[in-house]
């Protein structure tokens, strides 16, 4: 006991010490430390279960991150920061109780200019928040993640997130123009420029992506796009996923890039159309939504492309929405996909890969062979215009031994996309959940450039530590996905 | 790749030249070397390895010509958005990091790198990023490499984003202002100002280009065969447009005649680009002379 005990008492000494400092900084009232908060932030929408959060501190300005940062590390202390915890790869959960920075309370839009098209925001503005604010403007923030009811910009900026617009207008990161960020040393940078492309290093560019591990961004400046002008939806529906996934890339061989192009098989169809009456076709292997913008006389020339196209490659029907009701009530089934799926059964988990285009087909039916082998349910609703899978496991934690299957499935789903020249996330990041897997993607020379890229922003290690890169060190009681106790998505 | 691997080596100051059009951009790569050991010029691979129309995608050697690579693109419809004067190179394009006129509508060189495999100051072959057109891998390598004059690495062989040819472009002027054009119309390929006249690029199918051309002529722009002709020197836009100037409006880079010095640096920030510059390249053995800290825009 002597040893353990000692340290133990050390290390509570330490936290008290760390907790003191903290609340000298930003006031006690702000820093939790109770196990109510600790547990709040324990996960994140992620099926990784067991981090442990240690204090908990909610900023509410700049300089308050900054001295949250600066009395995390002085104490050796790692940090993480916090958005909506909507992250799906275990990005926020904390490992071995570090400080918790939440930005809850950095949610104002600081400044819209409308003339040159660009706002700045605090990090906890949430992604649908800054659209509905800009309604009537004739402008936009492209960045649609399917989580963006909830999700936060700065989440986005970690994770450099995506959605089903970002097939034509591109992921977070082309969106953001500059970044004030607080080192993990404590100081106060802006990276970018709001109007041309900063000098130097693209330290803006290597930021968005980071989940957490450069710092923490406290001011954005996104770049606002313009509503198209010309807005056309269709569905299509196909008897064989194969023919839907053909589809995907004759459009795009034939020079047509949509606004958008989702597609949902059997599964996700049988799971969302009771909900949403959205009007898929329930017998059909596949529907794909293929979205056209821009001005009006072109958006019907590749109406009709796409549509030829699609009957071209075996589309049963070809619907264009003739109203903006109806095109709402299309996008309400995609949107709600996950909500419904959550009726079927209690667990589920939502994987995430990217595949060649062009071979999005056959990687969908080696996945599902490989997952009915391991006795579980997957569904695939994903961005096929850009090879974006989503493969959706569900299951039923309680069942004994199903997690051990899960595990086993997202190993497989991982291997198959490597195989067919993909790689390991398009938007969900890799935080916790797939560190592990990146070495087999990437080679020790490879992982060792990434990391001297970290070691520059983060030269003592203390900035969410253990996520993206594979280390030896374990993230506390988080012990890989074969032992997580239970489905989470509630 | 190997061949490249071998020349660029694990030892002594090398630079690496491309078409040698922007070659003392940033100073020269030369510079150290004027008293200090030898430069070794390297030259990365050529040639097209594989474009691959329906993934929007090429793998190229850096070393190739952009005209070289527009010829092989165009026959499938392709382009990349990546420009530079006669001569340049895909790897050189890249490591300046300059973006098209274009940049509204076709995006910027930053974003067109998916994969590079490099040399890195070790000796040893790296890649950064990957192949597929969406990708959140882990750090993304490939924004910090363009842009970075070859400091940080060598560019090899990489993959770039392809994207389709428009059907039409044409460039209008007239006397209207900036802001006016861009509010008439949705997302112009580029929009240009001397200080008296106004150069917007159209792009897209005729028929969006003829209706825009439409509207834009009942506001009293005219057809014209190009854009002004751009002054050598790159600034960014600080509230005034020099004599003999032009700017691209909705970028903020500014084309003039006569050098501006590069915009000052906060101390932070720079020596964050150091830590980065000295964990790639701990000897200082990559183009030693050169800094992008120096370049103005
Ligand atoms: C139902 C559902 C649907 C989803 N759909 C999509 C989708 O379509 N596309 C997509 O890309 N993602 C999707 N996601 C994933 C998730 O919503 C995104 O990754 C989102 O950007 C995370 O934002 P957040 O605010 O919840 O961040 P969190 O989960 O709180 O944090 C995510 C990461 O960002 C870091 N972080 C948070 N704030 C900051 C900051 N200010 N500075 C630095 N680092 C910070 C955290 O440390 C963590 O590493 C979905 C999630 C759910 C639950």
């Amino acid at each position: 006991m002597g040893q353990n005990g000692r340290m133990a008492a050390e290390t509570d000494r330490g936290t008290d010490l760390l907790v003191a400092d903290l609340e000298a900084a930003i006031g006690s009232e702000r820093v939790a430390v109770g196990g109510g908060a600790r547990r709040l932030y324990s996960r994140d929408s992620s099926i990784i279960a067991g981090g442990r959060a240690g204090p908990v501190c909610f900023a509410e300005s700049t300089d308050d991150v900054a001295a949250c940062v600066r009395v995390a590390t002085a104490h050796g202390r790692a940090f993480v920061a916090r958005g909506a915890g909507t992250g799906l790869s275990g990005g926020a959960v904390p490992c071995n109780e570090p400080v918790v920075i939440v930005t809850t309370r950095m949610n104002r839009i600081l400044e819209v200019d409308l003339d040159r098209r660009l706002a700045w925001v605090e990090p906890w503005v949430v992604n649908l928040d800054l659209t509905r604010h800009l309604a009537g403007s004739g402008l936009h923030f492209a960045p649609d993640p399917s989580s963006q009811q909830a999700c936060t910009i700065g989440g986005n900026v970690a994770n450099n997130s995506g959605g089903p617009h970002c097939l034509a207008y591109g992921v977070t990161s082309a969106h953001v123009v500059a970044l004030e960020v607080v080192l993990p040393d404590g100081s106060v940078v802006v990276l970018g420029d709001e109007l041309c492309d900063a000098t130097g290093y693209d330290l803006r560019g290597v930021f968005v992506g980071s989940e957490g591990t450069f710092g923490i961004a406290t001011r954005i400046a996104v770049r606002l796009t313009p509503d198209p002008p010309a807005v056309r939806t269709l569905l299509l529906d196909f008897m064989d996923i194969a023919d839907a996934a053909e589809t995907v890339s004759a459009i795009i061989a034939a020079g047509v890039v949509p606004a958008a192009m989702e597609m949902m098989d059997q599964g996700v169809v049988a799971a969302v159309e009771p909900f949403v009456g959205a009007g898929y076709p329930l017998d059909a292997a596949a529907v794909l939504i293929v979205e056209l913008d821009g001005l009006p006389a072109g958006v019907s020339l590749e109406v009709d492309l796409v549509a030829e196209m699609g009957r071209a490659h075996g589309a049963r029907t070809v619907r264009v929405a003739a109203d903006e009701e109806e095109r709402a009530r299309i996008w309400k089934g995609r949107k709600n996909a996950f909500g419904a799926i959550a009726h079927i059964k209690p667990g589920y988990y939502l994987h995430d890969t990217v595949v060649p285009r062009t071979r999005l087909a056959e990687v969908v039916a080696e996945i599902n062979e490989a997952v009915e082998r391991l006795d579980l349910i997957v569904m695939h609703v994903f961005h096929a215009g850009d090879g974006n899978l989503h493969p959706l496991l569900v299951f039923d934690p309680r069942e004994p031994g199903v997690m051990d299957r899960v595990a086993a499935a997202g190993e497989e789903i991982v291997r198959i996309s490597l195989a067919a020249g993909g790689v390991l996330s398009g938007e969900h990041g890799i935080g916790l959940e797939k560190r592990r897997f990146m070495p087999m993607l990437f080679t020790p020379a490879d992982l060792a450039a990434q990391l001297r890229l970290r070691r520059a922003f983060d030269t003592q290690g203390l900035a969410n530590p253990l996520k993206i890169l594979p280390t030896s060190a374990s993230c506390g009681d988080v012990m890989g996905l074969g032992t997580v106790p239970e489905g989470v998505w509630t | 790749m190997e061949r490249f691997r071998d020349e660029v080596g694990a030892d002594g100051a090398v630079c690496v030249r491309g078409g040698g059009t922007r070659w003392t951009l940033g100073m020269s790569p030369y510079v150290e070397a004027d008293e200090g050991p030898e430069v070794r010029v390297v030259t990365a691979p050529q040639g097209i390895q594989k474009h691959d129309p329906a993934e929007m995608t090429v793998m190229v050697g850096a070393g190739t010509a952009l005209t070289d690579l527009a010829a092989a693109l165009s026959l499938h419809g392709q382009e990349v958005a990546l420009e530079g004067p006669p001569g340049s190179t895909v790897g050189g394009t890249l490591a300046v990091g300059h973006s098209s006129v274009r940049r509204p509508r076709i995006g910027a060189a930053r974003d067109t790198l998916l994969q590079a495999e490099c040399v890195g100051a070790d000796g040893a072959l790296f890649k950064a990023g990957g192949p597929t057109v969406k990708n959140v891998t882990g750090y993304d390598l490939c924004r910090l490499l363009v842009g970075s004059l070859g400091t940080l690495a060598l560019l090899g062989r990489v993959i770039l984003r392809t994207r389709p040819v428009p059907e039409q472009t044409i460039w209008m002027t007239g006397g209207l202002l900036p802001s006016d054009v861009l509010a008439a119309c949705y997302r112009p390929a580029g929009v240009l100002w001397d200080g008296t006249s106004t150069f917007v690029r159209l792009e897209g199918y005729s028929s969006d280009v003829r209706d825009e051309a439409q509207s834009l002529a009942l506001l009293g722009l005219s057809g014209v065969d190009g854009p002004p002709s751009l002054p050598m020197h790159r600034d960014r836009w600080r509230g005034t447009l020099p004599a003999g100037g032009v700017l691209e409006v909705s970028t903020g880079v500014l084309h003039r005649p006569d050098p501006a010095p590069a915009a000052p640096v906060a101390p932070a920030v720079r020596a964050l680009a150091d830590r980065v510059r000295a964990g790639f390249d701990p000897r200082g053995r990559l183009n030693p002379g050169r800094d992008p800290y120096l370049v103005t825009a």
